[in-house]
């Protein structure tokens, strides 16, 4: 379903999710590699580098373009590096397909690859009383589970899911990992073993909220001029790119925040922000959620895959937990979502994150998913959303 | 001892009343908070003026949750941790949604989505001689019939 704003994916790779303890830009290099074998396409000939940046890593982190620039040797390439939290990696896709979408380079490579601390996600340092990423955690106590379990409990509410429900999801989603070489967890789990672990935020479960960890993720992208002067036959498609913020007013309570935007003067868009993600990204690319083979999307937690199911336009609202019940969403039913295991069996490695997202969906399409390939997959669609307002979705077809 | 108090940042809350501190735009009438004091952030205004305003002290459960694991820095924790309840309650006048821990003694046990709550003052944390507050939701129960 490529289209006039097309770009084509010649080479995929990913350094294995773990706690390796090593340093990002050794993930994001071995990555590159990958990617760069795989689309066949050597390292001097790249004219643009698009890095996810890592903020917990120092300098190096902040200018990744540069850094992974530097490790696989300066050639001169044009670079950017950007941040946009958990949507850092689409966002440095975006550059990359805006630069050959404009024909002012032709083959680009994107990297971001993260080094990550142990435990919750604290704020960086310093006494910063106008940072609501910080106020939150001083005057709260809430972490990121927090918010997490605030959309877990109102879908309880509101829509009668189960803790059965969340624990399903996370069996699905461990059965999908066990056979991924990239994941960091590969091992069944059973209802009993979900239900059985600790309660971290009322009603999650420690089994229910990903983990944090390294990785690194690449992707190789081209305009669909050079795919087809360099022999590339039946390519992976990137059709479409969205990075779009909320519209005021959002009336979603939104990690870090502490306060949502005010409903009563302006009057709220049809659909919310994490709806109005994929939205965009289907409207780019001209086709619906019917469309969609498979689906990764950013489950930090288990009810939050529910959410997403919704806001992917999957099905209605409130229809994600007979959705999930059908079985609909694991390999063999209608639209699987997280082929890959997703966060569950990935944990999250930030700016490499929603990369990762795109090198599944790649190999879904090309039918390399060796263990959990989604059969005669035509279409996927990926969705994230970063702190702070930064969406991400991508479309990829073949 | 402690023997003062005071928020535990400035410009959030007034213990004394209790309430939340906002403010309210001077062209479109839309509320803030926390306070906003430079440009209005609805997209179709650009005033710079505000008024400084109090919130509603009671509003509904949005959604709730707890915090079984000891949050990370800069939360100051009590030793040892003690799991806290949070809540996210609906002002309906001013159409916001307001994080806040619940009141000492409530758990999320305690909690429904669509309950009522209101705003109180606690103490945060304290150091040798001052206790910090902070607003909290409690829960307003129906009282018991017979």
């Amino acid at each position: 379903m490529a289209n006039d704003k097309s770009v084509a994916v010649l080479g995929v790779g990913m350094h294995p999710w773990g706690k390796w303890g090593k340093n990002f830009v050794e993930y994001g290099v071995a990555a590159a590699r990958i990617a760069l074998d795989d689309a066949g396409v050597e390292w001097k000939d790249i004219q643009y580098v698009a890095g996810a940046d890592t903020i917990r890593n120092g300098y190096p982190g902040f200018i990744a373009g540069a850094t992974f620039a530097q490790a696989l040797g300066w050639t001169g390439a044009q670079v950017s590096s950007s941040y946009a939290a958990c949507a850092s990696g689409a966002a440095a896709l975006a550059n990359a397909r805006a630069q050959i979408l404009a024909g002012l380079v032709d083959v680009a490579l994107v990297v971001g690859a993260d080094t990550t601390p142990k435990g919750f996600f604290a704020p960086v340092g310093g006494d910063r009383k106008d940072d609501p990423d910080w106020l939150r955690f001083h005057l709260l106590g809430a972490t990121n589970p927090t918010y997490f379990a605030l959309y877990a409990r109102r879908r309880m509410a509101l829509y009668g899911a189960t803790d059965q429900d969340f624990a399903q999801v996370k069996v699905k989603n461990a059965l999908h990992g066990l056979n991924n070489p990239n994941a960091r967890y590969r091992k069944e789990v059973t209802i009993d073993e979900v239900l059985a672990s600790p309660m971290v935020a009322d009603p999650l479960r420690l089994l229910e909220i990903c983990a944090t960890s390294d990785g690194g993720a690449a992707m190789v992208v081209c305009s669909m001029d050079y795919a087809k002067a360099h022999g590339y036959d039946k390519v992976v498609t990137v059709d479409a790119v969205t990075t779009v913020t909320p519209t005021f007013p959002n009336t979603v309570i939104e990690m870090p925040n502490f306060s949502t935007d005010s409903s009563k003067t302006v009057a709220q868009a049809g659909r919310t922000f994490r709806a109005s993600i994929a939205h965009a990204t289907y409207e780019q690319a001209g086709i619906g959620p019917e469309d969609v083979s498979l689906a990764e999307v950013y489950d930090l937690s288990s009810a939050l895959e529910l959410d997403w199911y919704e806001d992917i336009g999957l099905c209605g609202e409130g229809e994600a937990e007979n959705l999930l019940r059908s079985g609909a969403t694991t390999l063999g039913g209608r639209v699987p979502v997280n082929p890959s295991g997703g966060l569950a069996c990935f944990g999250e490695a930030i700016p490499a994150q929603a990369i990762a997202q795109c090198c599944e969906v790649t190999w879904q399409l090309r039918g390399q998913a060796t263990g959990r390939q989604v059969e005669g997959a035509k279409v996927g669609v990926t969705a994230n959303q970063g702190l702070f307002g930064h969406g991400s979705s991508v479309l990829l077809s073949r | 001892m402690a023997t003062k108090t005071q928020a535990a940042v400035d410009g959030f809350f007034d213990p004394a009343i209790p309430a939340l501190l906002g403010t309210k735009c001077t062209q479109c009438a839309t509320v803030f908070f926390p306070a906003e004091e430079t440009s209005c952030r609805n997209p179709y205004c650009t005033a710079t003026t505000f008024d400084h305003i109090t919130l509603s002290t009671t509003g509904t459960i949005w959604s709730y949750t707890d915090a079984q694991y000891q949050p990370p820095p800069p939360f100051v924790p009590a030793d040892p941790h003690v799991p806290f309840a949070i809540a996210a309650v609906e002002l309906a006048e001013e159409g916001i949604v307001v994080l806040g821990q619940v009141a000492a003694g409530f758990g999320v046990a305690d909690l429904a989505v669509g309950m009522q709550a209101e705003l109180v003052a606690e103490t945060l944390y304290s150091d040798d001689d001052t206790d910090y507050l902070v607003w909290k939701w409690r829960p307003v129960k129906e009282p018991a019939n017979g």
